[in-house]
């Protein structure tokens, strides 16, 4: 009965309005390289003070979740991540874009958002209280390991050219290093310099390796920017919708891979959509067409960075502890309102949370109408726009989004220059994702590495911290599959062929 | 070389400051009278951002003008604080500052400002350091804390939140006073600290009153570092109660650009004390964990000279500088 209630609450006319108009502004932001969902929802902070706390939470939620699922478009279309969560989706989604996919790649990832979303707002309406335990049982160690698995992907990205990926690799976590370190408040790598003082963001960093190639090499091309099929096909959501149920196994294990890495304070959508992705590829019985415009690596990294959304709101509901930068926003709105969270929130104050869970419902489902007429828009302008049009607008679009990050006018710089070193390095076959990689992965690694040494030398136990955990023996068990698992099955195989070829 | 630039500073400011004065005193009349950006320079969602949302409404209310929070992360805070001085200086531009990291970072290295640099007008609050265990520990008091740490030194885990920071200088401090030898984590940030201690991994936590008063459910305080007890928390005793004299904490405030005219650093300072003497403030404030202090400008380089030569010595003890 309460159920209905608060289901029906979310369903006021003003909070449809709000979870509608959030999910329209999430997107287009997200869409936009540089403006993160962090920022749509601060901005929102101050509007939210004078709503009921549900409305708030409902307003900012579909922001949020329309702003991961936009972050697909840039990847698609610019083979720029446009918010980190959705750097695996460049994987893929660019090669479709090129072959002249684009359109289907639009409309795959919109419906992997929908059911990614709608794993992770289940998660979170059903299992949120003992689902937070998981945040609390991954220490330091299992951090480290996380993010040692995520840096093993880049073994499996590589394309034989494994050398060429580690050092991109290698290049990227000597990145991660520079400025003020997160945990030892150490000054690294700055050279004296004000403007390194504050690191290579993240996201500037993106901008720069990912779009600035693309641009250059528009301009030094004479091709069009993305080919394009004689007649307009429309949203192919017919062919969309028989792919996503093709692929539905994938689809459900990377929306729970999403809801557990949300889950995770500090992981976060780039991480889960990683994961998502090796998963995806390691299973996957075709392998070897992953990175060459596969429907699945945009399925899997697309579904598990949107789970992230209803899986970080556990923890930062049921713990008081913000599962992403964007959790922790809301977290402090609803703090100034004067809502206490923890568990007892579920209980005492259930209306508020269940009619949020209900309106996060209600926001992922009008992502796939809104999400596919914004995508159809958006890949019709790009591929319909004169190249003279295009690449400035997109090269204007790098210098406010870097800038908008910080309000720094040393990421832009950072951006450019990470940018021609990229395509210098994409000339010499270096590929822009292991630094990435190593860039994100990076300082969660340190963090991680550095924690668990201190706790373990100081318990003298640091064989048993680092190897003796159950959860981390699980991970180490996954790296190694993901390390040698490929190389171990064509072993296999090639000995079970040997016979017949003899 | 240095004292020559200094004065011909001193010589052009007072130039300016001779040319604009008519207008500037009729400024400070009707000021403000527009919106004011204020600059937090840290990333959205942390205590810098919250507290300054507790002001929003309050700022608004009282002096009919809009508070515009906006961040600049970077470097620990650096990064802004390195370019407030090149800020507009009409009053309409200040940023968030914090102890002690604005004393504390140019201490390590050359990081483009000096604690000198920065033109605080106002310490409005700080967040009182704390012993912070699980519910279940089985400490039940301070000595109990401190019977183990003798027992087996260095055994004894502590989170906290970065290095060199309140938390940090605070574990260090009462070690030497406490005879004890513990060991402290660095986590990123007050969130992942907490979460390390209710996950188990570390024994306790070097966190702030504003842990314990968001954490009530899961979490209790040992001791917190005031002159008194928290209003929020009269069972919870004082290390100055129990015999360790430690008054420490993350205090903020509130500066500008250095060449703001002493009319408007004023007339900001008593703005931001009149919202801090506002009950209803001060309720929400005190029941976030949140302490207010009350630093105006004219108490500002005293308060700061004195903090400054705890956190120097506390900052070598911990060989955060050299």
């Amino acid at each position: 009965m309460a159920a209905i209630e608060h289901l029906l609450a979310a369903l006021s006319p003003f909070n449809v309005l709000l979870a509608l108009g959030g999910v329209i502004a999430g997107t287009i932001v997200g869409s936009l390289p540089g403006l993160t969902a962090t920022m749509a929802v601060a901005v929102l902070v101050p509007i939210t003070f004078s709503m009921e706390p549900a409305s708030a939470l409902i307003l900012m939620g579909a922001i949020y979740t329309g702003a991961i699922y936009g972050g697909a478009y840039a990847a698609i279309l610019l083979n720029t991540p446009g918010t980190p969560s959705a750097i695996a989706t460049t994987f893929d989604g660019y090669p479709m874009a090129k072959r002249g996919d684009g359109d289907l790649a639009m409309t795959i990832a919109c419906l992997a958002s929908v059911v990614g979303g709608l794993v992770g707002a289940l998660f979170l309406m059903v299992l949120a209280p003992p689902l937070a335990g998981v945040a609390l049982a991954f220490g330091p160690v299992e951090y480290f390991w996380l993010a040692v698995f995520g840096l093993s992907l880049i073994a499996s990205l590589s394309e034989g050219n494994l050398l060429k990926a580690l050092m991109g690799g290698c290049l990227g976590l000597l990145l991660s290093t520079v400025g003020v370190a997160e945990v030892s408040a150490d000054i690294r790598l700055t050279f004296g310099s004000q403007v390194l003082i504050g690191g290579i963001e993240t996201v500037s960093a993106l901008i720069g390796l990912y779009c600035i190639p693309v641009l250059i090499d528009l301009v030094a091309t004479p091709a069009r920017h993305l080919k394009v099929t004689q007649e307009s096909k429309g949203l192919r959501l017919r062919e969309g919708l028989a792919l996503s149920w093709k692929h539905k196994f994938n689809l459900m294990r990377s929306s729970i891979v999403g809801t557990f890495v949300g889950i995770l304070p500090g992981a976060g959508g780039s991480i889960a959509g990683l994961v998502a992705y090796s998963e995806a590829m390691r299973s996957s019985r075709n392998p070897e067409k992953f990175g060459k415009g596969a429907p699945e690596g945009i399925q899997a990294s697309e579904s598990a960075n949107n789970a992230t959304v209803g899986g970080g709101f556990i923890p930062t509901l049921v713990l008081g502890i913000p599962g992403t930068p964007p959790d922790a926003v809301i977290l402090g709105a609803l703090l100034v309102q004067g809502v206490k969270v923890g568990p007892n929130l579920f209980t005492s104050q259930g209306s508020i949370v269940y009619t949020f869970i209900w309106g996060l419902f209600l926001a992922t489902i009008l992502m796939l109408p809104v999400g596919l007429l914004i995508g159809r828009y958006a890949y019709r302008t790009i591929i319909t726009i004169p190249k003279a049009l295009l690449v400035p607008t997109v090269a204007f679009m790098t210098l406010i989004g870097s800038y908008s990050i910080r309000n720094s006018t040393s990421d832009v710089a950072i951006m450019v220059i990470l940018g021609c070193i990229g395509w210098v390095l994409g000339r010499f076959g270096f590929s822009a994702s292991p630094i990435v990689l190593g860039l994100i992965l990076g300082s969660i690694a340190e963090q991680g590495f550095v924690q668990a040494w201190t706790i373990g030398a100081a318990t003298h136990n640091l064989g048993g911290i680092f190897f003796g955990r159950p959860i981390s023996i699980a991970i180490i068990l996954f790296i190694v599959l993901s390390l040698f698992g490929p190389s171990l099955v064509r072993f296999i195989r090639g000995k079970k062929e040997r016979p017949n070829d003899g | 070389m240095l004292s020559g630039s200094k004065s011909l500073f001193k010589t052009i400011a007072a130039a300016t400051l001779a040319l604009g004065f008519g207008t500037i005193a009729s400024q400070a009349d009707d000021f403000p009278s527009k919106p004011i950006n204020y600059i937090i320079p840290f990333g959205p969602g942390g205590e810098s951002d919250i507290t300054a949302r507790h002001q929003q409404p309050f700022f608004k209310k009282m002096f009919g003008q809009d508070l515009v929070i906006s961040y600049k992360p970077g470097g620990g805070g650096a990064t802004a604080w390195a370019q407030l001085n090149s800020m507009p200086n009409d009053g309409y531009t200040i940023m968030g500052i914090n102890l002690p990291h604005i004393i504390i970072k140019p201490m390590q290295k050359d990081v483009g400002f000096k604690t000198e640099d920065l033109a605080g007008f106002y310490m409005f609050h700080y967040t009182p350091d704390a012993i912070v265990v699980t519910n279940d520990s089985p400490f039940k008091s301070l000595d109990d804390l401190i019977k183990f740490a003798k027992e087996k030194p260095g055994e004894l885990t502590f989170s906290g939140s970065g290095k060199g920071t309140a938390n940090h200088l605070a574990q260090v401090t009462f070690d030497k006073l406490a005879g004890v030898k513990t060991t402290y984590v660095p986590f990123k940030g007050t969130g992942a600290a907490v979460q390390a201690l209710l996950g188990n991994q570390v024994v306790a936590s070097w966190g702030y009153t504003s842990v314990g008063a968001k954490h009530a459910d899961k979490a209790r305080m040992l001791a917190v570092a005031m002159e008194e007890r928290h209003p929020a928390f009269p069972d919870v005793p004082t290390f100055k109660e129990l015999g360790f004299d430690i008054v420490s904490g993350a205090y903020r405030g509130i500066a500008v650009p250095k060449s703001t005219p002493p009319e408007i650093q004023k007339k900001l300072s008593d703005m931001i004390g009149k919202i801090n003497a506002d009950p209803e403030f001060r309720k929400r404030m005190e029941a976030d964990g949140f302490s207010l202090v009350d630093v105006g400008v004219d108490g500002m380089e005293a308060f700061l000279a004195e903090k400054a030569k705890g956190y120097a010595e506390a900052a070598k003890e911990a060989d955060v500088i050299k």
